[in-house]
């Protein structure tokens, strides 16, 4: 397919699979490239042995990013996703692995430094443990925050809300009050309507024939 | 917190503690809500424990709930000091994902802005920088050019910040031609005058050097192992910049030069990006003298909304409205990472798509997270005055850091 979007160039990809493939196949489960990324999904046990061999022999010096995705129908649900960046090839590479939250991933902070706050962050918000990582501590939620906010399971308002109250003189936490529920639209059937029941419309349905339109709104 | 103890020469065999303090979460110098647990040996920072997340906001997973183009405003209000920036970033995973081709004019008009915000940002930067270690009246006067900047972002898209102007495809609206007269009219006559005056005040400033010479020396191989771009890598001698190595929109038609420092200390932070202002300026007259006409939106309907006009005629264009601003487009399949050089470092995208028309997973790449990690690292050793140094020289803003 012609490249035709203007996203940054980077080194070409042809022969990266090959050459990185050939000396991780050990650990190697699947290599892909689709949309022009390179991407390498490896077992879990051995992220540390693929990145030190994709640091100390292919050249991706630093790591850009770690990033955790959620998807709570697999067996494993979670997915930690390494962002390489090579400075002298000029190119980036994804490797990936999947864990959940009672199995810890082995830490790289032996192979960067700058691991540490962002494997803290995976584990804030997702819950997935890294072993070995000296200070997995929480990192952006509050002292004293409970739960994974960036599961899929967790609600967009959350359970706690806080204010100041006047009488204690201080800050109290509560469980959230919403004063009306939270209406998420259903953007993906715009012609069909929403299927929930508008404010001061909940006769609507009483007056419809015997036929209503009950299927209207698919999701 | 445990405190250590040890036994002081100088104090006839008293013991003496190190002291922990409270460095922020308020305070002027923390560039934001940042608190640094600080201990202390008498003035000398012997350990810093950044804790970040106090602007913590939950962008990411407000991103998951929304459509596409209803995502994009949030990128204004990550780094809020140069909000075209972020934009950028996000319109271009949007275009890898749909493999979508953007006009030039548009492109020209994206690299135009994003160099002029990179100014703004470093005018707001410098001029902190220089009040963190103690000098006023450059602060104010560079100011004065933000505001200038801050101007042409309304005129272009009607507001000063948050603009959402880059769109999938294109920018919002085409911009009127006065307005490009006068961002030449302004560098020809009023930038570079007032901007070499400030700099003047601190470049060779003896105060200035005392307090940002030798600070915070990181090796090559340091900036390399923690994850350091942008400013900060490039003050450790490594020609690294994405709008070179990984060109996108018209970078690579533009000529520049990549401005790099000598020492790695504070103040070579400090000359690249005054440095880097002249290089923005550079890129600005290009865009200015080759600026071509044309659209500047994607002809794809389904991404680009139709033009008003059009909606009165055209039944088609009117459908394409109503369905690009409920339902949105929909992205296929895939997952991208895509990275810009943002003012203040590689700024990234990874966006998962599952082929609806909202984000499954969009996770945001901060510039700031690699550097205040390694405020442990740079600070050991230094004066408790040299933290507030080391803090403006690494260009922090906590929208973005904490998301």
């Amino acid at each position: 397919m012609a490249v035709l979007h203007s996203a940054p160039k980077f080194a070409s990809n042809e022969g990266v699979i090959d050459a990185i493939s050939e000396s991780i196949s050990v650990w190697l489960i699947d290599a892909q490239e689709t949309h022009g990324e390179v991407s390498f999904r490896v077992q879990r046990d051995a992220i540390e042995q693929v990145l030190r061999s994709l640091r100390d022999d292919h050249q991706y010096q630093q790591l850009m990013e770690i990033a955790g995705v959620d998807y709570p129908d697999r067996a494993e649900r979670f997915e930690v996703v390494y962002m390489l960046l090579s400075l002298t090839k000029n190119h980036r590479v994804m490797v990936k692995c999947s864990a959940d939250e009672n199995t810890p991933v082995p830490t790289v902070t032996t192979l960067w430094p700058n691991a540490g706050w962002l494997e803290r962050e995976v584990f804030d918000m997702f819950g997935v443990t890294f072993a070995g990582n000296p200070d997995l501590r929480r990192i952006l939620t509050d002292y004293g925050f409970e739960g994974h906010p960036f599961r899929k399971d967790f609600p967009l308002t959350g359970y706690t809300e806080l204010r100041y109250s006047e009488e204690e003189k201080r800050v109290v936490y509560e469980p959230v009050e919403l004063v009306q529920e939270m209406r998420e639209f259903d953007f993906l059937s715009p012609w069909e309507g929403a299927d929930y029941v508008l404010p001061g419309d909940e006769k609507a349905d009483e007056k419809a024939p015997p036929a209503k339109p009950e299927g209207g709104a698919k999701k | 917190m445990t405190m250590q103890r040890e036994e002081s020469p100088t104090t006839d065999g008293a013991v003496i503690n190190n002291y922990t303090i409270n460095f922020g979460p308020q305070h002027p110098a923390a560039h934001g809500v940042l608190r640094m647990v600080m201990e202390l040996d008498g003035e000398v920072i012997e350990r810093i424990d950044p804790h970040v997340g106090l602007l913590h906001r939950g962008t990411e997973k407000l991103i998951e709930h929304k459509t596409y183009l209803q995502a994009l405003p949030y990128f204004d209000r990550l780094d809020y000091v140069s909000p075209l920036c972020q934009e950028h970033s996000y319109v271009l995973v949007i275009e890898k994902l749909l493999n979508l081709e953007v006009p030039i004019r548009a492109q020209y008009l994206r690299v135009l802005f994003a160099e002029l915000t990179r100014i703004s940002n470093h005018m707001l930067n410098m001029g902190a920088h220089i009040l963190d270690v103690g000098a006023f009246t450059p602060n104010l006067w560079i100011m004065d050019l933000r505001e200038d900047c801050m101007n042409f972002f309304e005129r272009a898209s009607g507001a000063r910040m948050h603009s959402a102007w880059f769109r999938p495809g294109g920018v919002h609206q085409d911009v009127p031609e006065k307005l490009l007269v006068d961002i030449g009219d302004w560098l020809d006559h009023r930038f570079f005058q007032l901007f070499e005056d400030a700099m003047s005040l601190v470049i060779d400033n003896r105060i200035f050097k005392q307090r940002n010479v030798d600070i915070a020396v990181v090796g090559r191989d340091d900036a390399i192992a923690w994850g350091f771009s942008g400013p900060m890598i490039r003050a450790a001698g490594i020609p690294w910049d994405l709008r070179k190595s990984q060109p996108y929109d018209v970078y690579d038609r533009m000529e520049f030069d990549i401005p790099v420092g000598t020492n790695s200390d504070c103040y070579d932070r400090f000359m690249v990006r005054v440095k880097e202002v002249y290089e923005s300026a550079k890129i600005i007259r290009q865009c200015l003298r080759d600026l071509p006409a044309g659209p500047i939106a994607s002809s794809d309907s389904k991404v680009s909304p139709p033009k008003r006009a059009e909606m009165k005629q055209s039944m088609e264009s009117l459908i394409h409205h109503f369905k690009l601003y409920t339902e949105g487009f929909h992205v296929p399949a895939g997952e991208v990472y895509v990275a810009t050089e943002s003012p203040k470092g590689e700024f990234g995208v990874y966006l998962v798509s599952d082929g609806t028309n909202k984000p499954y997973r969009c996770k945001i790449r901060p510039t700031a997270f690699s550097h205040l990690q390694a405020m442990d690292f740079m600070c050991k050793g230094h004066m408790l005055p040299d933290a507030t140094a080391i803090l403006g020289a690494i260009d922090v803003v906590f929208g973005e850091c904490d998301r």
